[in-house]
């Protein structure tokens, strides 16, 4: 396969550009944090970008500039652009914080140091596996390495998911032998 | 026995090393560590952590070890808020937990005052400002809900082993400059990523002298620059803080008080910062990167003046408000809100006559907790201008979207409120 091989328009996904320093209170509002995250979701970025939560459709992606997620630790950050369906971020960096929420509620994050080259409206394929973006113009951008638990754990559906299988698999009520590993 | 000398190690690699049981901690390596201390307010914690621990059907690890503090919805100003709260107050009963403060305070400072932290502790907090811990030689970070269900399940964290960024302050702070106006300087020059998600210390005779509750503004507010942590090694400030608040410590603790430091020649990325040469700093909206010295700012008007938060209403901050107010109303049309960051910070400053010097100035005073600072308080109106002592100003933070919010040092806001303008406080100080 050559560096421009065209992508089936049935595996891209629609791009929403947003820029740099995009804030944990863009993302989820704080006058909606006491409500539940499908009310956080309908409000997600409304001071930046009204028209998003309303036209974002499943499948569609962010690309935004530096910093993305900075601020609180409100995981209903990621969570509300799970809830809107959105299957990835694409940014040069993200705050670290947001970082581990994101995978920790199912949302996967790919650090593209040339995620500005992506136009909003744009259709991109993605491989989080091997750490690709290819814009629609063909060119493959490349993303930095994320861990195989964290890549893992997303595609579980999150933390709570992977810790439930994790559970299931631990024997329950038994007494546990002297010498047994945990 | 081998008696080859271990590398030179940083603060943040000996404690993370401690807390996974290794000899030592790579720089970029991802390690599992032990969990010390988990804390979570109603906000982040029971209201989000019970329904997932039911459907887990898992139970707490270690309950000795959770920390819960009622301070963001609480006094309840709604319906909404009543819900929250009575969640987590009904947990917390059905759960049996040890360690509860209700409605005593902003978590980041209780938790210190009631004894929870010491130096090489791991903690993780459910609240970004958490890195606030490190002021005691803790690591301590903030981590999302589902991540504290996690380490409430497990009492286990992964963390990547951080490079330690560190801020070296020489010289001495002038009078009526702060540990806000040191954080606020470097979250201009580095900006809002600046911190990269690496381990900040903060080192240097200027740091040095300063009190418990400035450290804890210094390391609080590495939250802003996107640093995983901000971290002071302990010294005998740090010991007797601690000793004044009734916390255990052992005598292993005061054994290995002096180990809980970096390595001189430990590799980290250092800056240096002369603290003789910090003027006051402003960040104008809506950015706390956003930031200019004091003397920038030409005739920009107040409205509210705001001196709450754990990173600007401790009892040092109250005084420092009061000493610059002593004697003096607000000007005409500045409305003046103080929310005190704890009730032993408050009563304590009300046993010093500052709560008296604030109340006669004009300021109304509200309860202690998050309160306006988290957006939750409802008392920022709209189109305002703000000087505040809090820690964020983005758009809509406070609560109203129109409102145009700076961030400044308890002086330099008490200042401001004096004037009616933003003012270097310095001023009103000779």
């Amino acid at each position: 396969m050559n560096e421009t091989t065209p992508i089936a328009p049935a595996d891209t996904h629609r791009v929403w550009k947003l820029g740099s320093d995009i804030d944990t209170d863009a993302l989820a509002p704080g006058a909606y944090m006491k409500l539940g995250i499908d009310a956080i979701a309908a409000h997600c970025l409304e001071a930046i970008r009204p028209d998003f939560a309303a036209g974002v459709r499943p499948g569609d992606v962010v690309v935004a500039g530096s910093g993305f997620g900075i601020g609180s630790s409100r995981e209903q950050a990621p969570a509300a652009l799970v809830r809107l369906g959105v299957a990835a971020v694409i940014a040069p960096s993200y705050s670290g914080l947001f970082f581990r929420n994101a995978f920790n509620v199912g949302l996967i994050l790919l650090t593209c140091e040339r995620a500005d080259e992506i136009a909003e409206g744009d259709r991109i394929a993605l491989d989080a596996d091997a750490g690709t973006v290819t814009t629609a113009a063909g060119e493959r951008l490349a993303c930095a390495p994320i861990p195989g638990f964290l890549l893992a754990m997303a595609r579980a559906g999150g933390l709570l998911n992977t810790l439930k299988l994790k559970l299931a698999d631990r024997p329950k009520h038994e007494p546990t032998t002297p010498g047994s590993t945990p | 026995m081998d008696s080859t000398p271990l590398p030179a190690r940083t603060l943040a690699q000996k404690i993370i090393a401690h807390a996974a049981g290794l000899p030592s901690a790579r720089v970029g390596e991802i390690v599992n560590c032990r969990v010390d201390l988990a804390m979570f307010h109603d906000s982040s914690g029971p209201r989000r952590l019970k329904p997932m621990l039911e459907e887990l059907g898992a139970t707490i690890w270690d309950k000795d070890k959770v920390v819960l503090v009622m301070d963001h919805y609480v006094p309840e100003a709604d319906d909404d808020a009543r819900r929250i709260v009575r969640i987590a107050r009904d947990w917390a009963r059905e759960q049996q937990l040890p360690h509860v403060h209700d409605s005593i305070g902003i978590c980041h400072v209780v938790l210190p005052e009631q004894g929870h932290l010491k130096p090489g502790m791991f903690c993780v907090g459910g609240d970004s400002h958490s890195p606030t811990g490190g002021a005691f030689g803790s690591y301590m970070f903030g981590v999302g809900s589902t991540e504290m269900l996690g380490v409430v399940v497990t009492g286990e964290l992964w963390v990547r082993v951080p490079q330690t960024l560190r801020m070296d302050w020489s010289g001495r702070l002038a009078e009526g400059v702060t540990a806000k106006d040191m954080m606020l300087h470097i979250i201009g020059s580095l900006g809002m990523n600046g911190g990269r998600y690496e381990a900040v210390e903060f080192t240097g005779s200027a740091v040095r002298a300063l009190s418990m509750a400035e450290r804890m503004t210094l390391c609080n507010m590495t939250a802003e620059m996107g640093a995983q942590t901000g971290l002071v090694a302990p010294d005998d400030t740090t010991r007797e803080w601690l000793l004044a608040q009734g916390t255990r410590l052992s005598a292993d603790d005061l054994a290995h008080w002096n180990d809980w430091h970096s390595d001189e020649d430990a590799p980290c990325e250092r800056t240096d910062f002369d603290a003789a040469a910090l003027a006051p700093q402003v960040a104008a909206p809506h950015s706390p990167a956003n930031t200019r010295p004091v003397g920038d700012y030409d005739d920009v008007p107040v409205d509210v003046a705001y001196i709450g938060a754990c990173t600007g209403a401790k009892l040092e901050d109250l005084a420092a408000a009061a000493q610059v107010l002593r004697g003096h109303r607000v000007a005409g049309g500045v409305s003046l809100i103080v929310a005190p960051a704890s009730l032993k910070d408050q009563a304590e400053a009300e046993r010093l006559g500052h709560m008296q010097v604030l109340r006669d100035a004009g300021a109304q005073v509200l309860p202690t907790g998050c309160g306006a600072c988290a957006g939750y308080g409802g008392s920022i109106p709209d189109d305002s201008n703000v000087m505040s002592t809090t820690a964020r100003n983005f758009r809509g933070r406070m609560g109203s979207a129109s409102a145009r919010v700076y961030l400044a040092s308890p002086f330099t806001v008490a200042a401001s409120a004096l004037r009616g303008r933003i003012t270097d406080p310095r001023e009103c100080l000779a």
